[in-house]
């Protein structure tokens, strides 16, 4: 499906404006982004989280699709039955046998790393027919930033502080797009807020296979990471630049780089934009930075070679 | 289409959803629900219903799907014991507020740990504040029967409410009994096709389910639901009175069991009050007026009913199959007891047949007859007691 942004433009927006969101917030940008291609025919399943709680304050609603908000660690088995009664439905007459419905099951990383993660994982074996689109900002920004298993190493949180003694977080993050490749399932991107075409061309394939897909989008919290509002996407523009976060795609096994930046980007530059990094431009004894750049390296590295594969393979 | 088979506790749960042919099944295995699924898997793959099921991870996804299915409109179902209730608990509460009309049929087992499969009714009353109405077996014809009735009650528009249908593990669901069946042509007529006044997958008139309600509004959804349970206490009769009216079997929130000129009687739930009323006969042969008073509903409590119907006996035991920490005596004595005026008879509380503790008329004999002396003699002694246990 081609992205024609100028007849999109024309579209109603399905999020209304007035959520409580904060300025300069990107993840409503991903939800507006990706209800411009799904349409008015979409159910949406949310998480708990900062999108579900802002969008959603009672007697308000800013979702012009039906949409439904069970608990934080369950929105894939949620919007499963949902699928699952929509088939049914069909298949005995309650409702139009040729009627088309996508389903969009959204959720934090904490919902979908750590507390969602079973869930998610029965829901993509299982086959339903469902996209689900993780907006990863690195940590639990809901509840004011602690480390998820999303959030990069080194990185400071609320419960991973600059100390004396400890500074950031310890571990390595979570590979989730990996994890959910690993399901063998039709469709798996990895996308950038700062890279609307491509990711709308992903949701669009995401809903367009027949079966589950996952895509895994940066969306960076200016309050999490400590940067300017305003710096919203350009944090995660660079975080593609820089090949921390390389735009790819899983589509029915064959593995594609969506870009190749043509300047490599050294990741110094994009923890120099963000606070929480800050402590590691000071002092870094553990050499994080280090690591961050290698694993970088080891992992474009990697994709290459998958990419190279796929295409040998046709 | 009536008709005289035997079955197992489970067996017959899974036949009533045969015969109401739901939309949506989350499947998942526990003891002793395990054999419930099994059968109705079977029906599903042998075409003889249309349900779709939902094979989860989890019973936490169990319910998750089922609030799904239930807010798109599906009839759906699940089952469940023990551990499985305890790990799906958090959902279950949210299944009842949101007012999602799923049945469950839980097949009560004793809750970790020590880890034991065998029954007693912890993990159900672990949820009695959960908001979903809450109806206790005696046998399999009932199991049946109260199946079947569920979807009635909790799709009512004045209720709106999941209703869990509770069965004695093993006991009951393990037990292979006589029992009539209506078939699906007469159940379904009886439970009425399921037409929810919203669906989620409304995209013309499209709604949000389950926003943040702050201090202003979330108040009055928790009244909207002490109103829904009320109600269900005059629903869950009248929908008895009308399957009775088809089956001849007529259900309410109580059994009077010899109780209108009983000297002593037992208050119970489940399958130990078929063994009551085997005492209570007994007794009677031997010259003591014995009589049973069975709960069938547990929530909404019928506080008021168990009232009027003990009023005028002399003495009374309650028994409780599972214990509320802290508080003496467990859930259905204190129950009971919140609502006895100053003319109720002397009650004594036994907490009995933890774990599977088995319980045998010889028992409940026993506390007939304690009862009778305490009667005559108007000193209770020990209140709170155990029936069977080592000390």
């Amino acid at each position: 499906m081609a992205i024609n942004l100028k007849k999109m433009a024309a579209n109603r927006e399905l999020l209304a404006g007035g959520h409580r969101s904060c300025a300069g917030c990107s993840a409503p940008a991903v939800l507006r982004q990706a209800l411009h291609v799904s349409g008015p025919e979409t159910i949406v399943g949310f998480a708990t989280g900062c999108m579900e709680v802002s969008t959603t304050i009672y007697p308000f609603t800013s979702w012009r699709v039906p949409f439904i908000h069970c608990a934080f660690e369950n929105v894939a088995a949620t919007l499963s039955g949902a699928e699952a009664a929509f088939r049914v439905l069909k298949r005995k007459g309650r409702l139009p046998e040729d009627k088309k419905l996508n389903f969009i099951a959204f959720g934090g990383d904490g919902g979908t790393y750590d507390i969602g993660f079973q869930s998610l994982s029965g829901m993509m074996e299982r086959g339903h027919d469902m996209l689900y689109i993780c907006y990863d900002n690195n940590a639990y920004m809901n509840t004011g930033i602690q480390r998820s298993s999303a959030t990069p190493r080194g990185a400071a949180t609320n419960t991973s502080p600059t100390g004396k003694v400890v500074s950031g977080k310890q571990q390595q993050r979570k590979d989730m797009t990996a994890c959910m490749i690993a399901h063998n399932i039709p469709y798996v991107a990895q996308a950038s807020v700062s890279n609307h075409i491509d990711f709308m061309r992903k949701v669009a394939r995401g809903l367009e296979v027949d079966g589950p897909a996952f895509i895994n989008i940066l969306a960076p919290c200016h309050r999490g990471w400590r940067c300017k509002p305003e710096d919203s996407i350009e944090v995660a523009r660079l975080a593609v630049e820089t090949r921390y976060w390389p735009l790819f795609e899983v589509d029915d096994g064959r593995w594609k780089i969506n870009r190749k930046p043509k300047e490599v980007v050294p990741v110094a530059d994009w923890f120099k934009l963000q606070g929480r990094f800050r402590h590691l431009l000071k002092e870094d004894p553990d050499g994080i930075l280090d690591w961050h750049q290698e694993k970088i390296e080891k992992n474009w590295k990697s994709l290459l070679q998958r990419e190279q594969e796929s295409q040998i393979e046709g | 289409m009536h008709k005289q088979i035997a079955l197992t506790g489970n067996d017959a749960g899974a036949e009533a959803l045969k015969d109401v042919n739901p939309d949506v099944a989350a499947v998942f295995p526990i003891t002793p629900q395990t054999e419930l699924m099994h059968k109705f898997s079977s029906f599903a793959h042998d075409g003889v219903v249309e349900t779709e099921l939902i094979h989860v991870e989890s019973e936490h996804s169990a319910q998750s799907a089922c609030f799904g299915s239930a807010a798109a409109g599906a009839r759906t179902i699940t089952a469940t014991s023990s551990q499985g209730l305890m790990l799906m608990a958090e959902i279950c509460v949210l299944t009842a507020s949101t007012r999602l009309p799923v049945v469950m049929p839980v097949v009560n087992r004793a809750i970790s740990a020590p880890i034991n499969i065998h029954c007693d009714h912890s993990d159900s009353m672990f949820c009695r504040d959960s908001g979903w109405i809450q109806l206790y077996c005696e046998d399999t014809q009932e199991v049946y029967d109260t199946v079947i009735q569920a979807f009635r009650i909790a799709e009512h528009p004045d209720v709106l409410l999941p209703v869990m249908v509770c069965l004695d593990g093993f006991i009951i669901s393990h037990t292979m009994e006589g029992l009539e069946v209506i078939g699906p042509e007469a159940t379904q007529k009886f439970v009425g096709p399921y037409d929810p006044a919203f669906s989620l997958l409304n995209t013309v008139d499209p709604i949000s389910i389950g926003p943040l309600h702050l201090a202003e509004y979330y108040f009055e959804c928790r009244r909207q639901m002490i109103e829904a349970m009320d109600n269900a206490r005059r629903v869950i009769v009248e929908v008895g009175q009308e399957y009775g009216e088809l089956t001849g079997r007529t259900y309410g929130h109580l059994e009077r069991y010899r109780l209108d000129d009983a000297e002593v009687a037992i208050v119970a739930i489940g399958s130990t009050c078929g063994t009551a009323k085997v005492a209570a006969d007994k007794m009677r042969e031997n010259g003591i007026k014995a009589g049973v008073l069975r709960l069938r509903t547990f929530r909404p409590f019928p506080g008021e009913e168990i009232a009027e119907a003990l009023c005028g006996v002399g003495a009374v035991a309650v028994m409780d199959r599972s214990v509320s920490y802290g508080l003496r005596g467990g859930p259905v004595f204190s129950e009971i007891r919140s609502f006895a005026g100053a003319d109720a008879p002397p009650m004594i509380s036994y907490i009995y047949g933890i774990g599977g503790r088995d319980v045998y008329t010889r028992d409940l004999e026993a506390i007939f007859e304690d009862l009778a002396r305490i009667g005559r003699s108007g000193d209770c002694g020990e209140v709170y007691r155990y029936l069977g246990l080592r000390e």
